[in-house]
């Protein structure tokens, strides 16, 4: 079978696979917690509700929430005729409809697709990268990501990117309740449920976590490179691409977003410390020096 | 296993690979469709600015009236075109002529301060991307088309169907496939 419509299937299972282990952990969270509120099944079906509206959300709304927690706006044709142009290339390249155009503005170069399918896409580009990248560079990433939303990668990556990022708020905000809520002043009940909640938490946000890294695997990375290469028929400019944008990640950087990490072209968690290098590394990305020689061995 | 059983098998088997060569036909016929109708689109595109293009450009160049001609000459033959190699070449000869004017374009320094002509720069420069892609997805198109129409055993389905070969769009050429480089913000390197 073609190793790219095989792909396209499997991602769709993975997705699906995906879908149940995050009802099964809602599901485990609702009822525990409705345990110390006394009543399992009434914490059962707020855990039910909130996975039911999530789902809705990821699957139709995905690609906005993913927009708006990366801090990407909308362009027209107007406004970025360069960008737009570029990504109306690859898209009639690719063979799909024409996705959204979005702009982040920092000056850091990346670069992600979001969306559930091609025919509700977005490709997102920092200013960094457009004020960085010559016209064949910028060609490359817009493959890439247009070689994401071809194959049916972005289905995986935008839903895992929503449920993941829901907990990570959700864990931010119980957080809170449990360290300023209680106070020490309410019953002891209070604060014990307080705790406990912030031990599930403190818990169950890595798992998710690193559940999204082995999701996002390090072949869909490689196979969309060569997907690139293939739209462009100029293997070298994805190459440069990758190159300038991997040496040009930064400590602290805006983009670094545990819950999106995941989604850019290269790991905005690239520049952060050697430890997280490190942990970067052998997660959700294959080294770029790595991509970048299969890319010039075409 | 006696043959009442194997019959309707192979049988089965038959009209499944029929239906599904049948369906894959038709896919690939509208997959170069559509490609082609992008390229149409987009030739239509670039060869609605040509006239703004020479009378933005032609007060400028006034020693290279015969680019100008030549860009002019290559929309005439587009209006008048009527098959697919006619329009190819239509294209190509446009293709080849906006790269000269653009490259020529840098001997004139007040021509380049022109806004309206860096504007028609960037997005000739665009469509012209835009066309080969679609070229080359048209022409990949073709060639799968070509090859489910010949290869044994679906040539038995095609033909039964009346499913024809297609010409391809041209053939695709590197010069062809680099487009002329646009230094808006000094992203031309490379």
């Amino acid at each position: 079978m073609d190793p790219i419509i095989s792909h396209i299937s499997s991602n769709k299972r993975r997705t699906f696979f995906f879908f149940f282990l995050y009802a099964v952990l809602f599901a485990l969270i609702g009822y525990i917690s409705g345990i110390y509120m006394g009543s399992p099944a009434l914490g059962f079906a707020i855990a039910a509700i909130v996975f039911c509206v999530l789902f809705l959300i990821s699957y139709y709304g995905g690609r906005n929430v993913v927009a708006s927690m990366a801090g990407a706006r909308e362009v027209s044709k107007a406004q970025e005729p360069f960008l737009y142009n570029t990504v109306e290339a690859l898209s009639i390249a690719a063979g799909k409809p024409m996705p959204k155009v979005y702009i982040m503005e920092t000056d850091v170069p990346n670069a992600f697709a979001a969306g559930r399918n091609p025919d509700n896409a977005i490709v997102a580009v920092t200013r960094g990268l457009l004020n960085r990248m010559n016209r064949q560079e910028l060609e490359g990433v817009i493959a890439h990501e247009m070689a994401h939303i071809a194959n049916y990668d972005v289905l995986l990556a935008t839903v895992a990117v929503v449920l993941a990022g829901a907990i990570v708020y959700a864990s931010v905000i119980l957080r809170r309740m449990a360290i300023f809520g209680g106070g020490g002043r309410r019953s002891g009940q209070g604060n014990i449920i307080g705790i406990v909640l912030l031990i599930l938490v403190a818990v169950i946000a890595p798992l998710f976590a690193q559940l999204l890294r082995f999701a996002i695997s390090r072949q869909r990375e490689y196979l969309a490179d060569a997907t690139a290469a293939d739209y462009t028929g100029y293997p070298e400019g994805l190459a440069s691409a990758l190159e300038k944008i991997s040496t040009m990640q930064v400590q602290r950087s805006p983009l670094d977003n545990q819950a999106l990490n995941g989604l850019y072209i290269v790991n905005p968690a690239l520049g952060a410390s050697t430890m997280n290098k490190m942990s970067a590394i052998f997660s959700t990305h294959p080294p770029a020096e790595e991509r970048i020689k299969r890319l010039r061995g075409m | 296993m006696d043959l009442g059983y194997i019959l309707p098998a192979v049988l089965i088997l038959v009209v499944a690979f029929t239906v599904y060569t049948y369906n894959r036909l038709v896919g690939l016929r509208n997959m170069a469709d559509t490609a082609y109708s992008n390229i149409d689109t987009m030739l239509q595109k670039r060869f609605d600015l040509v006239p703004n293009l020479v009378e933005t450009v032609k007060g400028y160049m006034r020693h290279e009236q015969e680019l100008l001609d030549r860009i002019t000459r290559a929309r005439t033959d587009w209006l008048k075109a009527s098959t697919m190699s006619e329009n190819a070449g239509a294209d190509s000869l446009a293709t080849g002529a906006l790269k000269s004017i653009f490259a020529v374009a840098e001997n004139y320094p007040d021509l380049k301060a022109n806004q309206n002509f860096l504007m028609l720069q960037e997005e000739l420069v665009g469509i012209e991307n835009k066309i080969a892609y679609a070229r080359q997805r048209f022409n990949r198109t073709i060639m799968v088309l070509n090859t489910v129409i010949e290869r044994f055993p679906t040539n038995l389905i095609a033909n039964l169907f009346g499913f024809k070969k297609r010409e391809f769009f041209e053939v695709e050429s590197e010069q062809a496939r680099s487009a002329p480089q646009v230094d808006m913000q000094g992203r031309s390197e490379g």
